[in-house]
């Protein structure tokens, strides 16, 4: 076993250095990802040890970004794009959306997309517009695409390993705000399938679900009402497409009560995705409608107000409480 | 105003196809310069200005008060009252060049950094603080300076002043319309779109790229293979650079520029050549990909010791006149400090205001969940009382 603790940023780092020396067909291209490092230095070191060949910095264009990581996966090699923040995907959205995700299918299945477009997104750092959203229903509404997210360490780590490897485009958001909460990863063991949830935290009274930067809520969340004498069991999603749904009915089937949080706005978000696919399967089950905690309809706030934007451990309490006075 | 400014280069070929992406741009072009870096006046057949001692005065104020704006800025985030700052500092003389040579009927696209045209346009520098301190995401009337809200999106604005300068030409006005955008951006699709749709409508838009040598941590070569100003050639109008440390230059060619513009005669590109003194915003770190040296050099082409200079050595500015100047710098110091210690956290509720001009149910069903939410709190703060 080789355990070590490290940050989520830094686990990314560690796996996309992996990945790197593994297969000589890997790639990393965006903005900044060389000397810099990445504004976020994910992809730090990185173009020092692999060279400019493998990490390289692209001109300030993310439609020719995608565009040409589609190009180069249609030659052979295994690109790993960053966009340098959640709200700057939209120039390349065109291309992911249109192209990206259903080349697959045109050619009938005769070639092969392996693209990871990695995003940080999601709010709680104080940054100016565009800097702070969670887009990704709008990629999971896409087929053809694969959307995931982890929020710890070690998820960081061995999902990036197994986006690297799959055959299908997977859009990669990564929490940004938890960057540098640090976590143990063992670096010999694969903890799970890329697209399973696993259970946080068991509970028998109500299941909370998240992701991404939201798990870590829902955990302190479900610590706060265990004072309080409730028991909350908390799954972590980690993959927005394909939904593990089998763990949430699962889980569901002994709590009898739900309510997903994300930080994106709850209208059309994954959690109405979530809800209406649970009360289908859990129908006698449930004592209570899922109910869902997430952001306003309205554009992300500027940072002075984020605060009572993203959903806290107030509001994640709250929707506790309500599901549990049915 | 003839096109030889953009007269094509003879494409290098380079001889190994792997060295190509270090071989640096064609051999320096020429820059339109009016005031050297050393002060010197001197002449371009083409961008002739006559500026009286007052004018020259104005322009030196204008770059000295948004240079202490600018470093007040950068202070205040420092001491954590604002989130963010993107500096302009070694840019001054490109943005009051150019925005000193719009009329008050022109309309202005900004990026994020253009406080020096801003302050031109008579914007109150206090209220281009709201969004870098997160209290707003805008904060001013576009139409009251005609000026429109920082873009942070790299290039978008390009197309939104295109449009607006196809506006302008429909009703027959004879306004003119500037957009502002960096090298960086020069890659962006958009940019090309708008470069595309401005020479196919004629619209009278002038681009002005401040080229201030890096995009974060990559550098111009990143972006282009050929000098920028010439990209303007090959979608049918013309472009032109000029030493964007150089006041006098600056104004001369955007005034011609604009002036094109009104008589109909469509886009124009203007490439100021300048440098990006300070880090690309308060939070860059600079030292990861940029030598020191280079910023040394530049700081010899220091735009405001330039003009400072030649109004010495033309004594059109005496002692008293710098002194005032300085007290002035030093009281608009103090006026964004306190203004900006004094705005306010935005109220809650602000939150879903201005979604939509019409409403909305949706945001008025959340707006009355959210206040109730909020009340929530105030009777459990009565109740334990
Ligand atoms: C579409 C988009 N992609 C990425 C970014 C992040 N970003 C902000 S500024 C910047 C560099 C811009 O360089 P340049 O256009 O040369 O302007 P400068 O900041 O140097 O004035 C980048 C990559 C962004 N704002 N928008």
């Amino acid at each position: 076993m080789a355990v070590e603790k490290m940050s989520i940023a830094k686990a990314l780092n560690e796996s996309l250095r992996l990945a790197l020396d593994t297969d000589p067909k890997v790639l990393i291209m965006g903005e900044d990802v060389g000397k810099l490092g990445g504004v976020f230095r994910i992809t730090d070191g990185l173009q020092k040890d692999f060279g400019e060949g493998r990490v390289i910095d692209t001109p300030l264009a993310e439609s020719g970004i995608v565009g040409t990581a589609i190009g180069m996966a249609l030659r052979g090699y295994r690109p790993i794009v960053e966009i340098q923040f959640d709200g700057f995907v939209f120039p390349a959205y065109d291309q992911i959306v249109t192209q990206l995700a259903k080349m697959h299918a045109r050619a009938l299945g005769k070639i092969k997309l392996p693209v990871v477009v990695r995003i940080p997104y999601g709010g709680g750092i104080g940054a100016v517009e565009h800097h702070s959203e969670s887009p990704e229903a709008l990629f999971a509404h896409v087929a053809g695409l694969k959307v995931v997210s982890p929020s710890n360490a070690s998820d960081a780590y061995w999902m990036m390993q197994q986006a690297v490897q799959s055959d299908d485009p997977i859009i990669f958001f990564e929490p940004k705000r938890r960057y540098w909460d640090k976590g143990e990863v063992d670096t010999e063991s694969i903890p799970g399938q890329l697209h399973k949830a696993t259970v946080a935290r068991t509970g028998t009274d109500l299941t909370l679900v998240a992701y991404g930067p939201m798990v870590k809520v829902c955990l302190e969340a479900a610590a706060a009402a265990q004072e309080e004498g409730k028991s909350v069991e908390v799954l972590d999603l980690r993959s927005m497409s394909p939904i593990d749904f089998d763990t949430i009915q699962t889980s569901v089937e002994k709590t009898r009560r739900l309510v997903v949080v994300h930080e994106a706005p709850v209208f059309y978000g994954s959690g109405a995705e979530i809800a209406a696919r649970i009360t289908e399967r859990c129908f006698y089950h449930l004592e209570a409608p899922v109910l869902r905690v997430g952001g306003y309809h309205v554009p992300y706030p500027p940072a002075r107000l984020e605060d009572e934007y993203l959903p806290g451990l107030d509001r994640v309490l709250d929707a506790v409480d309500r599901s549990l006075a049915y | 105003m003839t096109v030889e400014s953009t007269a094509a280069r003879k494409p290098r070929r380079s001889s190994k196809r792997t060295s190509a992406a270090k071989t640096p741009q064609t051999s320096e072009p020429q820059l339109v310069q009016l005031l050297t870096p050393e002060g010197e006046r001197v002449q371009h057949p083409e961008y002739e200005i006559d500026l009286t001692a007052d004018e020259l005065r104005g322009l030196y104020r204008d770059m000295v008060l948004t240079r202490r704006f600018d470093a007040e800025a950068t202070a205040l985030q420092r001491q954590g009252e604002l989130g963010l700052w993107a500096s302009l500092l070694g840019q001054e003389a490109a943005q009051i060049g150019s925005g000193r040579a719009l009329r008050d009927d022109d309309y202005v696209f900004p990026t994020y950094r253009e406080h020096g045209v801003a302050w031109c346009r008579g914007v109150d520098p206090t209220n281009l603080l709201g969004m870098f301190r997160g209290v707003n995401h805008g904060g001013w009337d576009p139409n009251t300076n005609n000026f429109h809200l920082y873009t942070i999106v790299i290039g978008s604005q390009t197309l939104h002043a295109t449009g607006y300068a196809m506006g302008v030409a429909k009703d027959g006005a004879d306004s003119a319309v500037i957009a502002y955008f960096g090298d960086g951006a020069s890659s962006q699709g958009d940019v090309a779109e708008a470069f595309t749709f401005s020479a196919v409508y004629n619209a009278p838009v002038v681009f002005f790229c401040q080229n201030n040598q890096w995009a974060i941590s990559e550098p111009t070569e990143r972006q282009t293979r050929v000098p920028l100003y010439q990209r303007a050639q090959g979608f049918g109008f013309p472009g032109v650079r000029v030493d964007g440390n150089d006041v006098l230059a600056c104004l001369a060619v955007t005034k011609s520029a604009l002036e094109r513009a009104r008589r109909g005669e469509g886009p124009t590109l203007v490439e100021a050549f300048t440098y990006r003194m300070g880090a690309h915003t308060t939070s860059d770190d600079p030292t990861k990909y940029r030598a020191d040296e280079e910023r040394a050099a530049w700081e010899a082409k220091d735009p405001i010791l330039r003009l400072r200079t030649y109004l010495e050595k033309e004594k059109a500015a005496d002692e008293a006149f710098f002194t005032a100047l300085e007290e002035e710098s030093e009281t608009l110091g103090k006026r964004v400090r306190e203004a900006v210690r004094a705005m306010p956290d935005p109220d809650p509720m602000s939150l879903f205001e201005h979604g939509y001009a019409d409403g909305s149910s949706l945001v008025d069903e959340e707006r009355a969940q959210f206040a109730a939410y909020q009340a929530s709190f105030a009777d459990s703060a009565e109740e334990g009382n």
